[in-house]
């Protein structure tokens, strides 16, 4: 194999993981804020593959176009969610919260089932077999354009976070839980924002995603395993962490596809997974507990 | 030893235990053969949510990827059944150490480089994948292929080879039900029992108690594993076929903490209970959509969703301690704050 | 008296910030020896570092004549040191009788031998007829109680107790004195205690070290401590400590 076929599927590999970076800076911002192990987050970024879906399919509306409406859509549901199921269970023990998240996450599969059906369905755009040439480098057009909107979308989550008066409590919350508790936010309001920006994240990802992969009900649950691998590897909590993470298990999976069968490929980023909790428990980028 | 066994419990519950034996053991001359299969797996469910339960409901070590260890059980026997001929009870003996052996290496990772809680059930649930996408492609055991075991009409029941019909299976995993939940209560009386119940609690406290935590911790991996890798042998004899996509799969051990989750984590007769009335659920769910004439892929699912999202908001603390307490049978050494052994 | 645990020049530091800066004493077998100091001395720190909770960054501790320093908790206690908790830790779930039978289990393996010590226990400190309660319906006052019983059941050479009776009244606090030193004087034992109440510690301790910024500022008896200057001053620094509750 020439060095070019490496080099077009590192950078494939990359775009991908700013993708996949996105979704899980989501799960980032819910666990360090609400404390929920969201274990319906690939299923909540399958609803918003689904929008772009059936979206493009009646109206032929670009997911390029229509990834700010459905982040939009996405933060409303992961508002209602958190205001009505989600916030009583705050206080209970994690595996009581986790069934609780299960179950959501069943519905959701399934009522995709049922409505889509399990085969799997894909979004032709006009630039679906476009690509850019730089160099030997051959850039897939959606993998590009779907990078690149994944990057806006987290500058402008950064802007926000630093920024902004509520972005900094959400930083605060994740960065000294207690701490920030005791500062006395509507802490229930507080956690349906949270959880809603969380959701728009993968909202927004999940549009992009539909760009470059095919869409099936069943994606839901890898994903959010995926999410939880990347979020770790990077660090829990840290948003930078999310975003490198994601690019680190985006470039393991391109090149273990590569070198070995694309069908290993999770093996390989849940390998970087052991690793990273024995060498570094708390991520690449997170910090100790004192 | 028996006699130890039913030590500190009250009449009434070794009452309820005797009877609902007693139901369970008589069940095969009662049922028809679909809910004899039906109550084979409401067994199986049994079985593994009290061997999860060892780990979680006592050792306060939430597994989510239980799936390895009755996977790797099954396989085990399976090779060795298929490959050689030796015999599932033998196959076991293998199955148990390496099982085991596995359950130490994740927990020597986890606990000595001080992985713990959220952290820890995404470890396990890494291992299982990583389990499930390994078999998926090593071809000893004909990858995704799937491996399978030879069927033959059987005019009798082998119990030593467990091939049979669908009675034997049942009382094999109703005998091996009751030697779990003998096997928790015991452990739960003992002094390791003690120690896993203060790390679940508060593993600092427990440790400033001179408690060797990561040890007993160890041992609750390892003994729960063990205890599954049973589950992994009759798996395989039952069904004949083991594909590394359906047994490592996250759902599978899913399936095996839900019963426990639902019928009271860190209870003995949550996770039967559970399990019971989880395969209830779901059975009469499909009976009742067959007769609405509905025929949905995922309907089944998504009204066992909402049934389960309905028993974790009204239920908090799983159906039985509500019931134990309903039935006057709550000082019995087998709730989760555990356990009146008052003898005089 | 030998020495059943020293400290020698003990310090740490947390992110440039000096805990505990070469702190050095010892406590005779049989003694009961108090810390005392205002908030922020480096007291907490300086128990942690003796029940390993926390490493030492310089210095040594020795328990009858062996060096522990750094030691893992489980390890210190199954050495004969047992620790109380300033925010108090009982096993929430568990009933008071299993929490203490949880600490009688380090130094036996029957479960029902472990039983009867933690009843006798549960006698002494007056919690025998509540023993099947859950710890978390307790109120304060008998969950630190229950913490020293829980600790003595692991039958300790040594006793650490971190602010035991903070936050107890008079009474509760003479109470909880008179078993002490009825311990003190029955078997023998040693304690070490860090208390804020100086009625408690007048009435217990038989020699005290005060600790002010992380350094042993003054070393005796009760009475003459509290009469030392730079005491005083460390103190009066602080608000509303009353020193001469005597």
């Amino acid at each position: 194999m020439s060095l070019a076929v490496y080099l077009n599927v590192i950078v494939a590999g990359i775009l991908t993981g700013l993708v996949y970076g996105l979704m899980a800076l989501g799960l980032s911002v819910i666990f360090g804020v609400v404390r929920i192990v969201n274990f319906a987050h690939g299923e909540m970024m399958s609803i918003a593959m689904y929008i772009a879906v059936v979206l493009f399919a009646a109206f032929h509306l670009d997911p390029l176009i229509m990834l700010v409406p459905i982040a939009a859509v996405m933060f409303v549901f992961g508002y209602l969610l958190q205001l009505s199921l989600i916030n009583p269970f705050i206080t209970r023990p994690e595996h009581s919260q986790f069934l609780l998240v299960v179950a959501i996450a069943l519905i959701i599969v399934n009522t995709l089932l049922i409505i889509f059906g399990p085969d799997a369905q894909t979004i032709q755009t006009s630039y679906a077999y476009d690509s850019f040439l730089i160099g030997p480098v051959i850039i897939d057009a959606s993998k590009a354009y779907a990078a690149a909107a994944a990057i806006v979308v987290t500058v402008a989550l950064f802007a926000f976070f630093r920024f902004t008066l509520f972005g900094k409590a959400i930083r605060a919350c994740a960065d000294n839980y207690t701490g920030a508790l005791v500062v006395g936010l509507d802490v229930k309001r507080f956690y349906a924002l949270t959880f809603g920006i969380g959701a728009a994240c993968v909202g927004a990802a999940g549009t992009m995603m539909s760009l470059i992969t095919d869409v099936t009900p069943m994606l839901g649950p890898a994903y959010t395993l995926l999410a939880f691998v990347i979020v770790i590897t990077g660090g829990l909590g840290s948003m930078a962490g999310a975003l490198i993470g994601g690019v680190l298990i985006g470039l393991t999976e391109a090149i273990a596809g590569l070198l070995f069968t694309p069908s290993a490929k999770s093996m390989f980023s849940f390998g970087i997974l052991v690793l990273v909790l024995l060498l570094r428990p708390q991520g690449i980028l997170g910090k100790r507990a004192a | 030893m028996i006699a130890r066994l039913a030590d500190g419990a009250s009449r009434r519950a070794l009452g309820l235990l005797a009877a609902v034996f007693a139901a369970l053991a008589i069940a095969p001359f009662v049922v028809n053969d679909y809910l004899l299969t039906v109550m084979i797996v409401a067994l199986y469910l049994a079985y593994t949510g009290q061997a999860w339960n060892i780990m979680m409901g006592f050792a306060g070590q939430l597994s989510l990827g239980n799936a390895i260890y009755a996977g790797l059980g099954a396989y085990v026997a399976a090779v060795l059944f298929t490959r050689y001929g030796v015999a599932p009870w033998l196959g076991l003996l293998v199955a148990i150490p390496v099982t085991a052996a596995c359950a130490a290496v994740i927990g020597f990772l986890a606990f000595r480089f001080g992985v713990a809680g959220v952290y820890f059930a995404i470890l396990t649930i890494a291992f299982a994948e990583f389990a499930r996408v390994g078999f998926d492609h090593l071809d000893f055991v004909h990858a995704s292929a799937g491996l399978f075991l030879p069927v033959t009409q059987y005019t009798h029941d082998d119990l030593w080879r467990l091939r049979g019909n669908p009675t034997m299976f049942y009382y094999v995993i109703l005998a091996a039900t009751a030697v779990a939940f003998l096997l928790s209560r015991a452990l739960l009386k003992s002094r390791i029992g003690y120690f896993w119940l203060a790390i679940r609690e508060d593993e600092q406290a427990a440790r400033a108690a001179g408690i060797d935590t990561f040890r007993y911790k160890m041992f609750a991996l390892m003994i729960s594993a063990a205890v599954t890798s049973f589950a992994g042998v009759f798996y395989a004899f039952f069904y004949n076929n083991l594909f590394p996509e359906q047994v490592f799969n996250i759902t599978q051990s899913i399936e095996m903490i839900l019963g426990p989750i639902i019928g009271g984590v860190g209870t003995l007769f949550g996770p039967v209970l559970g399990a019971f009335v989880l395969t209830g659920m779901a059975e009469s769910v499909t009976s009742i959509m067959a007769a609405l004439g509905f025929d949905l892929p995922g309907a089944k699912q998504v009204f066992y969703g909402i049934c389960l999202l309905l028993v974790v908001v009204a239920l908090p603390e799983g159906i039985w301690p509500p019931l134990a307490r309903r039935l006057g049978i709550d000082r019995l050494g087998i709730n989760k704050a555990g356990i009146d052994k008052d003898r005089r | 008296m030998t020495a059943l645990l020293s400290l020698d020049r003990l310090s740490k530091r947390f992110r440039g910030l000096v805990a505990v800066d070469g702190v050095s004493f010892a406590v005779p077998e049989g003694a009961i020896f108090a810390v005392i100091g205002p908030n922020g001395a480096g007291k907490t720190t300086l128990f942690n570092m003796i029940a390993g909770a926390i490493a030492p960054d310089s210095g040594t501790v020795s328990f009858a004549g062996e060096d522990i320093t750094g030691l893992a908790p489980d390890a210190v206690c199954r050495r004969g040191i047992a620790r109380t908790f300033q925010l108090v830790r009982p096993f929430p779930a568990l009933s008071l009788e299993d929490n203490v039978i949880v600490g009688a289990l380090l130094r036996r393996t029957d479960v029902d031998a472990a039983r009867v010590k933690a009843r006798e226990l549960l006698r002494r400190f007056d919690l025998f007829d509540r023993r099947h309660q859950p710890a978390s319906s307790l109120t304060l006052p008998d969950r630190k109680r229950l913490e020293v019983m829980r600790a003595l059941a692991t039958e300790p050479k040594l006793l650490l107790l971190d602010e035991v009776v903070a936050g107890l009244r008079p009474t509760e606090v003479d109470r909880l004195v008179t078993v002490l030193r009825e311990l003190n004087r029955d078997i023998g034992l040693t304690i070490l205690l860090i208390e804020h109440v100086m009625r408690a510690v007048m009435a217990l301790a038989s020699r005290v070290v005060v600790l002010d910024h992380g350094t042993a500022i003054a070393e005796g008896e009760p009475h003459e401590v509290v009469r030392d200057p730079a005491v005083v001053q460390s103190y009066l620094g602080q608000s509303e400590v009353d020193i001469r509750v005597v």
